[in-house]
């Protein structure tokens, strides 16, 4: 009877009270953000001031290097490889009654030039990479490594962040040089093996279309997503609380913010390059 | 009860200990407050540690015995309060100028903490490649030696997984003791042992506080350990150092907590299962 009577006159909660409970919610996420963003700042600034004092950590940078940007490389080709088949595809159906096929390779060359190759290269770095990083600091924060490095007098930001973030900053343009040049030659072999367009009209169509502000543009983006990437994964890694749940928490946590953060600097950093090339 | 809190310690020693406490202090806490959001772990701590004691913390679990561990390092900042070492206010100094300051100090942390990537060696090699210039050679001696000290001789190769607890305890000791420390630091040396490599462990503590001629602070909540290797007990309860004195005062000690915590440690040890 109770519960019929619940269900037919629910407990009666002043309007008042739902509004500031939303908002006090509100209030909360807003702060827990902002101290996010100011804690992302500081450790940004701590960063270039550690990299730019030195010494660098030249082994470890190395390290980090091969762990970025070689062990990178396969996935990076298979993408690339791949999103310039399906771009030339599309393309040529798309724009078949204007005779698509005669724009393939300029449009397979300047969407991933200055957009595709960038933003997914970053998205990819972004899971693998930033997953990895947050994942190996997170694991350390909670086996007290961090603070061991402390307690031997080590700065954490010098010996695992610059690195780390010098790394991603410097190996997500490489990686995006790489995937553009790949990508094109996946568009390449739909043009010639599909279309029965030529090698030498394709080539001259990408030499012709691509200008060097494309470049600038596209490649440019990718040192601040990488700076970004590198450091929003040390930040969740130096952060992580909890145990091994923590640290998937916080390797989730990379990825979401990593991949959002990717995406909406790309508006900004587009019309800002967009500005000057 | 007092059958099995007896001390290892020799008596000549801790009376000269206790003829020189008055003089020689090196680390202070005033007053300490530390709250990690709305949970008070240290409310006006104070304590004296005195130079060439082994001093042990005693408390319960969450009674922040490791948080003040945490504070002589400057790995915490108080709330307020204050933590002086060796008459230097370290309560406000920059990240920058705390590197300096824990150079004085060796942490055993609780797991080890010994850095995953890095084999024995290079865990021991650590502190010696950032903060000497020794040449490969002599480090290679400093870090055999130091794993000879702690009784681990020819595990240089080995990686961190490849240990047991308590062989990655003393490899952690090692690496705290390689930069010749004043003070060494254990977090729960004993903690997750058995009671055979346990008392290895109290017996290194003891080996090395007269081989390096240390001061040394012992957070434990295992009163066997406690009365193997300390000069002076603190008791914390609750955030508040509660008691201080010697291990033979801690014995006819009034507070009736600190009774009921050695009371009960004796009667655990007592038992077939118990110990350490």
């Amino acid at each position: 009877m109770s519960a019929a009577g619940n269900v037919d006159s629910p407990p009666i909660i002043p309007k008042g009270r739902h509004v500031r409970g939303l908002l006090d919610r509100a209030v909360s996420r807003v702060e827990e953000s902002l101290l996010y963003i100011g804690g992302l700042g500081q450790l940004a600034g701590q960063t270039i001031q550690q990299a730019w004092r030195g010494p660098l950590e030249t082994t470890i940078l190395m390290q980090q290097f091969d762990q970025i940007g070689v062990r990178s490389l396969s996935i990076v080709a298979i993408t690339s490889l791949f999103i310039g088949m399906v771009l030339a595809l599309q393309t040529a159906y798309s724009l078949s009654d204007f005779g698509g096929s005669l724009f393939i390779g300029k449009v397979v060359s300047l969407s991933l030039v200055r957009e595709l190759a960038p933003v997914l290269m970053a998205l990819m770095v972004g899971g693998r990479v930033g997953a990895g990083i947050t994942a190996e600091i997170g694991t350390m924060k909670v086996t007290e490594q961090i603070d061991a490095l402390r307690a031997l007098a080590t700065n954490p930001v010098r010996k695992l962040v610059v690195p780390k973030v010098m790394a991603t900053t410097l190996m997500l343009p490489l990686l995006t040089v790489l995937s553009c040049f790949i990508g094109i030659i996946g568009g390449l072999l739909i043009a010639v093996g599909s279309l029965n367009l030529t090698a030498n009209f394709y080539y001259r169509s990408v030499i012709t279309t691509l200008k060097y502000n494309d470049l600038a543009s596209g490649i440019g983006k990718t040192f601040f997503f990488g700076f970004t990437i590198g450091l929003i994964a040390c930040f969740n890694g130096l952060r992580t609380t909890g145990g091994a749940d923590g640290v998937g928490r916080a390797t989730t946590a990379t990825v979401v913010t990593a991949s959002i953060s990717v995406l909406i600097m790309d508006f900004f950093l587009t019309k800002l390059f967009l500005l000057f090339f | 009860m007092t059958d099995t809190l007896t001390s290892d310690r020799p008596l000549e020693r801790r009376r000269t200990l206790e003829g020189r406490l008055d003089r020689d202090l090196f680390v202070e806490f005033r007053n300490v407050y530390k709250s990690y959001g709305p949970k008070e772990v240290l409310r006006g701590a104070s304590l004296k540690v005195f130079r060439g004691e082994v001093l042990v913390i005693l408390g319960g679990s969450g009674s922040g015995k490791s948080v003040t561990l945490r504070h002589i390092l400057g790995l915490e900042i108080p709330d307020s309060g204050r933590v002086i070492v060796e008459d230097e206010d370290i309560t406000d100094l920059p990240e920058e100028e705390l590197y300096r300051v824990r150079k004085k100090f060796g942490m055993l942390f609780q797991g080890g903490a010994l850095f995953d990537s890095m084999t024995v060696f290079e865990n021991v090699a650590f502190p010696l490649r950032e903060h000497t210039d020794m040449a490969e050679e002599e480090l290679a001696r400093v870090v055999r030696e130091k794993l000879s000290l702690v009784n681990l001789p020819g595990t240089e190769h080995l990686m961190p997984v490849d240990l047991s607890g308590g062989m990655r305890k003393r490899v952690g000791l090692a690496r705290a003791i390689v930069l010749d420390p004043k003070m060494i630091l254990y977090d729960e040396p004993t903690t997750g042992l058995d009671p055979i490599t346990a008392q290895k462990i109290n017996e290194l503590i003891i080996d090395l506080q007269s081989k390096l001629n240390v001061t040394s602070v012992v957070v434990t909540h295992d009163i066997q350990s406690a009365f193997s290797v300390g000069d002076r007990i603190a008791f914390l309860n609750r955030g508040i150092f509660e008691w201080a004195g010697t291990m033979e005062e801690a014995r006819d000690a009034g507070h009736s907590l600190l009774r009921d915590f050695l009371k009960a440690s004796a009667v655990m040890a007592a038992q077939p299962t118990g110990g350490a």
